[in-house]
């Protein structure tokens, strides 16, 4: 892809063009900051930027929405977060909002309207289905992935805590590869070991790593990718791979990054 | 002498009743110890949820085996009581099957319909004794399952099978007092499983057959009454709270956690937003919860609900790798001490926190959700998890090192790490140099 005119429109660019995008991209903290989320972030705006989606995000304007410090048990922090939040975004009139993060994403659908933000808000594995069902995005007959097994981890802020259970599979079967299911998927999915803001402290004592007990289980499937749609859920898996050491046959990839790739994109 | 035992039959339905009513009166008075939460909306959904989930059993499912057999010992309950109906109008009026006379044949099938799943009850508990006791099925052990639980679970898988087994010696002795000339007892049709014990019985004078059918009559009826009171003590108290709590259980997805208005309140005042409010702030007693009482009724209602199948325990991330935390265990600790509370009026020092869950378990939740998913009766031991926390950290500020890091990092940086908030777009320019090479 010829990349130098890719575009990464912020808000604040848009409003001063007094220009409304269709959609914004919320890319969450690890999406920002931290370095394996940042090549999904990237591997999203780059798909964004093929199909032409107008899309723009909030740059240096975008904060932390507060998942973690509620779940920790910090209301406070939380609502100071949100309510701070609510007010950017009504100020650019964000009406739709897209996030690759499971947490962001039921955060600002579930949890803003009590404190008076309401967006349509949906995961980039939504998206994507959208995008893949009006055929904005075709993947190429044979785009690499035919034959190989791929397996998905259900997170479970999108799973369990929002019931979207087929939309990333409907991505990845668009991939034309073989997805082969764990023993606990879906509505009995496994956790990773990082929800409730397990992902900023360690885990209490015990006799086993929660990610390790996952990293296991999908293991089992002999899938070469392990697809997964949550950065909480990336890194507590790549960690179980690393430990299992199987980083040289066994991926872990977000469906964003598949798709990308797919598209041959990156 | 029927006159005696029909003043014996409703002294017995008074003092049972009596008790039953104190009991229920109770429980009520526990739940209701919890704060207020408006669950009267979305009253058709939460009607279907009730009768999908409690009255369908839809949940049970995932784990057929158990399922089916529980499945007959429900059908059983609640078929087999209509017979008990007949049981209290003779037991009142004096009469000895006062249905046999107008349903005729109809008459005869019901109770053919009671024998079979009297049997299918039987065979259900003797399986359930055995999964408990011999194959010792993982979920049924844990921390939390010391010795009363385990004795509770047995005990009423026991006197389910010798309630049905008295109906059965009853139907019993009963066709074969059909058939002698000198008791005159009304013809009912032949009852197929009992018709099984009668060469047990058979050889015992018209006399003996009449007290071993009246004694098994009383010990059925006297047994349910009994046996309807210790429920009111035991897990097995989810036979009644599976409705309320199913109505009763949370709507909105699984991942929202509730708003704190309080909170809500202090921040737009500290933000200044949402105007200025005349109101004087509210009386809050305590943010989170700390005891049992800081919780609301649908939490508490929840723990009576219980029935410690451990389907939730067994789901636990935490706890299938070794943590502390068991939301079966959050459940029966809160319905301990509600029940404490409700006995000593509280003021004994304990609280729920500290004295019956530690933060080390409430610390290794990842509010995952599987426990809430497990239930089948959509118990949510994750809210109380979710309100202790919130405890901890408003109220004693005693939350782990590294979540204070995470808070500070949040209010400093605007990001749960130490990255600064002008690195946050810088992806962007990443992004294009990357490109160009």
């Amino acid at each position: 892809m010829n990349t130098e005119n890719i575009q990464v429109p912020t808000m604040a660019e848009m409003a001063s063009k007094g220009e409304q995008p269709e959609v914004l991209f919320w890319v969450g903290c690890a999406g920002s900051f931290d370095d394996r989320y940042k090549k999904v972030t990237k591997a999203f705006v780059k798909i964004l930027n093929k199909v032409g989606v107008k899309f723009a995000v909030l740059g240096e304007e975008e904060t932390c929405t507060g998942d973690p410090a509620r779940r920790a048990g910090n209301e406070f922090l939380f609502q100071m977060q949100a309510m701070s939040n609510i007010q950017v975004l009504d100020g650019y009139g964000v009406k739709r909002i897209v996030t690759a993060c499971p947490h962001c994403f039921n955060t600002l659908k579930n949890e803003y309207p009590a404190l008076g933000g309401n967006y349509e808000v949906v995961h980039h594995s939504q998206f994507l289905q959208e995008l893949i069902d009006e055929g904005k995005v075709r993947v190429k007959e044979g785009g690499g992935f035919k034959g190989r097994k791929i397996t998905f981890h259900d997170s479970c802020f999108l799973g369990r805590a929002n019931n979207v259970y087929e939309a990333p599979r409907k991505v990845l079967e668009s991939l034309d590869a073989e997805l082969v299911e764990m023993k606990r998927c879906k509505t009995k999915g496994l956790c990773c070991g990082a929800g409730g803001a397990q992902m900023f402290k360690d885990a209490e004592p015990g006799n086993k790593e929660i990610n390790i007990e996952r990293t296991e289980e999908a293991l089992d499937t002999g899938a070469s990718v392990i697809a997964s749609g949550c950065p909480f859920c990336m890194t507590m898996l790549s960690d179980g791979i690393k430990n299992k050491e199987k980083e040289s046959s066994v991926e872990v990839k977000d469906i964003a990054e598949l798709i990308a790739e797919a598209e041959d994109l990156v | 002498m029927n006159y005696l035992s029909q003043i014996a039959f409703v002294l017995v339905l008074v003092v049972a009743g009596y008790f039953l009513a104190k009991r229920i009166k109770e429980i009520r008075g526990n739940i209701l110890l919890g704060k207020d939460v408006d669950r009267s909306d979305r009253k058709s959904e939460r009607m279907k949820s009730m009768l999908l989930v409690a009255f369908g059993q839809k949940k049970m499912f995932k784990k057929l085996i158990p399922a089916f057999l529980h499945l007959l010992i429900y059908v059983g309950f609640l078929v087999i009581n209509i017979e008990v109906l007949e049981f209290i109008i003779d037991g009142l009026v004096g009469t000895h099957r006062i249905f046999a006379g107008p349903l005729g044949d109809a008459y005869t099938v019901a109770l053919n319909i009671f024998e079979f799943l009297a049997v299918a009850v039987i065979f259900s508990c003797v399986v359930f004794l055995i999964r408990r006791n011999v194959l010792k099925v993982g979920r049924f052990s844990g921390i939390e399952m010391t010795s009363w639980p385990k004795l509770d679970a047995n005990l009423i898988l026991v006197i389910e099978i010798i309630l049905m087994f008295a109906i059965l010696t009853m139907n019993a002795t009963d066709q074969i007092l059909q058939t002698r000339p000198d008791a005159n007892y009304t013809e009912t049709g032949r009852m197929v499983f009992s018709a099984t014990l009668i060469p047990l019985f058979e050889g015992m004078s018209t006399t003996g057959l009449i007290i071993t059918e009246r004694v098994a009559w009383w010990f059925h009826i006297i047994g349910i009454f009994a046996f309807a009171i210790y429920i009111t003590y035991s897990k097995h108290l989810h036979i009644f709270m599976a409705f309320p709590n199913t109505y009763y259980a949370n709507l909105n997805p699984k991942g929202e956690m509730n708003n704190m208005d309080e909170v809500t309140t202090e921040v737009k005042a500290m933000l200044g937003v949402g105007g200025a409010s005349s109101e004087p702030p509210a009386e809050i007693s305590r943010f989170g919860a700390k005891d049992a009482t800081d919780l609301n009724w649908v939490n508490l209602m929840n723990s009576y609900a219980c029935t410690e199948c451990g389907r939730c325990t067994q789901q636990c991330p935490a706890n299938m790798t070794g943590k502390k935390l068991s939301p079966r265990k959050i459940m029966m600790d809160t319905r301990d001490r509600i029940d404490e509370i409700g006995k000593t009026g509280g003021d004994d020092g304990k609280s729920l926190l500290g004295d019956y869950i530690t933060k080390e378990e409430i610390n290794a939740c990842t509010s995952c959700n599987a426990c809430v998913e497990a239930c089948p009766v959509n118990i949510d031991p994750l809210s109380i998890i979710l309100q202790l926390r919130r405890y901890v950290v408003m109220e004693e500020s005693s939350a782990p090192q590294s979540w204070n890091s995470m808070f500070s990092n949040i209010e400093t940086n605007f990001a749960p790490w130490k990255f600064p908030p002008t690195d946050r777009f810088k992806w962007a320019n990443d992004l294009k140099t990357e490109e160009k090479d």
